[in-house]
């Protein structure tokens, strides 16, 4: 989708609630429910400013009673709202995993398709930080796991604030999970690329289409929310070692823009994806499986993941960056997959 | 009731080492993160909650404390694990992550877990009140008297894990005593904003075992109020639930800028520091002169300076050492 040249930059967390507020302007029907989302503004900005414009009855504070008031998204959005719901952190899920996956999820397909269910999950997701193994983790996978979610992770602000839009314009719950790394927080180190020109009026990103975040002819890295800005790094540096990568943005696992992947692998030949969810059982896997479904015969060498291995995300500093994908493994493993 | 002199001496000696301890992490959580504030910098990097203010829920429960008891606490923990007499260097290793630490590194601020005394806490709201339950029917099951206690903040009161534990407990009159740390807000959202009826002990009405609502920010008030339940419980008797009104005296996390509580509601915070109070207290009561209470800083700032030695000086694990220890 193009839209009018800007120059104006803004981070990604001011692009996700300035989506929120352009369509709760044109939608009484969309309101904010979520720990700290008023006075404070959400714990990651994702709803700064929002109170201010639209009072205390359409940003509401909640509890911490996720059970209770992401069941009761899901009853509201039933029953003619499109609710934007916040899970403070994805680790919270545990506590309320049940309304997510058998209620929210369930509740179109058990109506034969008479009732909609439009809920915007919104949440934050990934390490990096040392807040440990339940303040770090991104569980993607698991959600795109499990059907009858959308699933989207943007991981530049154009994309932030045009999925946002797609997400809550959308007739079906979306996991809208965003990075904590890569949303441009004033309490972290950014990445310049945090920050990019985003238009001013309202737009859309298609939900399931990926993005071809930087064109290579050598290597296909697959990947998704920090790690693409992690994989565009090690693209540089791959590139004065001569050798081309091509990185690919998923931006949504659900649905899954398997197409890019076969048509990247087709072109390159090789493929890496890189993954911050654990290993087993998750997005790489299925990933390598698309590419040897549809392009096998394309294929010169083993795919590789980097992954994080299958273990709880560890606090100490040295044990996590260890652990999580960095630019350094993944420009190890796109130069081993690009020379065999 | 009668005190006894060494019970007082004890919890204000606690509550000034608890103290000494956060505002040493404090202070070396932000110093090598500024100027520019960087969450990830540091010899202490991710979020810290830290527990000033809330000294007297910890210590008064102190003197009733017998080996064997487990407690459970949450995302904010010194306080009571230091109450409790959490190893202060194996747990000040574990805050600064190294290898000597009470987890090797791998847990942090927010999950501190102790073998002896039984100690450990969680990051999500409420998780540990189900685990407190269970420690008191492992009790059971062994025949012993031990008592578990399960300190949460008010915010959790509205997770299903409160009302699931106090009805387990209260059905299996388990020896459980849920002590509810009401410090009036779960970072910027105040409890009347999140809360039907203004005090949580009154919920225990709907469980059918006593709840008991302290007022005040004040040790001797704990110690009472919670010397009666944990005696209940290790009698038999069942579970309580005890409510006391506390004070966080900073941010909800360090780095919080702390805009959502008024300079009003924060200066009459700062004059009933109960730390201030209770030595006030103790001096005038003839308890502890100035002179003895001077003393008694000086003793405890040692005990923390040389926790934090011990962890400064301790190595980080090898980063390999990720993959151990995820199975037994
Ligand atoms: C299940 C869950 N939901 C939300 C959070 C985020 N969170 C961390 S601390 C906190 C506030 C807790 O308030 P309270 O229980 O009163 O404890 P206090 O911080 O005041 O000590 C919240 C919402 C969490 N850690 N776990
Ligand atoms: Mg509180």
């Amino acid at each position: 989708m193009t839209t009018a040249a800007t120059d104006r930059k803004l981070t990604m967390q001011k692009a996700i609630a300035e989506g929120i507020f352009q369509e709760m302007d044109v939608d009484p029907s969309v309101f904010v429910m979520g720990e700290d989302v008023g006075v404070y503004g959400g714990i990651f900005g994702s709803t700064e400013g929002l109170l201010a414009k639209f009072g205390p009855d359409r940003i509401i504070d909640t509890p911490i009673s996720e059970t209770g008031f992401i069941g009761a998204a899901v009853g509201a959005a039933i029953n003619g709202m499109r609710p934007i719901v916040e899970l403070m952190f994805v680790d919270f899920f545990g506590v309320c995993m049940d309304q997510i996956y058998n209620n929210m999820a369930k509740i179109h397909y058990f109506s034969g398709g008479n009732i909609k269910v439009p809920v915007v999950l919104t949440t934050a997701v990934g390490g990096g930080y040392s807040d440990a193994g339940q303040h770090s983790q991104t569980l993607w996978g698991m959600f795109a796991h499990l059907p009858g979610m959308k699933v989207v992770v943007p991981s530049s602000a154009y994309d932030a604030k045009g999925l946002m839009i797609s997400a809550i314009r959308d007739d079906n719950p979306v996991v809208y999970m965003f990075h904590k790394g890569a949303l441009g927080l004033g309490w972290m180190v950014n990445n310049p690329r945090a920050t990019e020109p985003v238009p001013e009026e309202p737009y859309e990103v298609p939900i399931g289409e990926a993005r071809i975040a930087r064109e290579g002819t050598d290597v296909t890295v697959v990947t998704i929310g920090l790690s693409v800005h992690k994989a565009l790094d090690a693209a540089e540096t791959l590139e004065s070692q001569g050798v081309s990568a091509e990185v690919l943005d998923l931006r949504s696992l659900v649905p899954l823009d398997r197409q890019a992947v076969i048509n990247s692998v087709k072109k390159t030949q090789r493929l890496v994806v890189v993954d911050e969810d654990y290993q087993s059982f998750g997005m790489t896997g299925e990933i390598i499986t698309t590419a040897v479904e549809g392009a096998f015969e394309y294929l010169d060498a083993p795919p590789v993941r980097v992954a994080t291995p299958d273990v709880p995300i560890p606090y100490s500093h040295g044990l996590e960056e260890w652990t999580l994908p960095s630019t350094e493994r993944i420009v190890a493993a796109a130069a081993g997959v690009a020379s065999s | 009731m009668e005190i006894p002199k060494e019970h007082l001496v004890d919890m204000y000696e606690t509550m000034v080492k608890i103290r000494r301890f956060e505002e040493r992490i404090r202070e070396m959580y932000f110093a090598d993160k500024l100027p520019a504030f960087d969450i990830a910098a540091g010899l202490i990097p991710g979020e810290m909650h830290l527990a000033a203010g809330q000294e007297p829920v910890a210590v008064g429960m102190r003197p009733h404390l017998q080996p064997g008891d487990a407690i459970t606490a949450t995302h904010r923990p010194h306080h009571v694990a230091i109450a409790q007499g959490v190893d202060l260097n194996k747990m000040a290793a574990e805050i600064f992550g190294r290898e000597t630490g009470l987890g090797r590194g791998k847990g942090g601020h927010m999950h501190l877990f102790s073998v002896e005394p039984n100690f450990g806490c969680s990051g999500i709201i409420g998780e540990g009140m189900p685990v407190a339950v269970g420690a008191a029917l492992a009790f059971r099951f062994k025949g012993t008297d031990n008592i578990a206690l399960s300190y949460f903040g008010e915010g959790a009161a509205n997770q299903g894990a409160f009302h699931e534990s106090i009805n387990l407990a209260a059905l299996w009159k388990l020896p459980v005593v849920f002590v509810c740390e009401d410090n009036a807000y779960a970072i910027s959202v105040p409890k009347a904003a999140s809360t039907a009826i203004p005090d949580n002990s009154d919920r225990a009405s709907a469980y059918g075992i006593p709840g008991v609502l302290v007022s005040e920010n004040d040790p001797v008030a704990v110690y009472e109020v919670m010397g009666a339940a944990m005696d209940r419980a290790r009698r038999g008797d069942g579970p309580s639930l005890i409510e006391i009104k506390t004070d966080r005296l900073w941010g909800h996390f360090e780095g919080d800028a702390d805009a959502y509580r008024d300079d009003e509601f924060k200066e009459e915070m700062n004059q009933r520091d109960p730390l201030v109070v209770f030595g006030q207290r103790l001096a005038d009561e003839g308890i502890l002169s100035a002179d003895e209470q001077t003393a008694i800083q000086e003793a405890q700032h040692a005990i923390v300076e040389e926790a934090l030695e011990f962890a400064l000086a301790s190595p980080y694990p090898k980063p390999e050492a990720a993959l151990d220890h995820v199975f037994a």
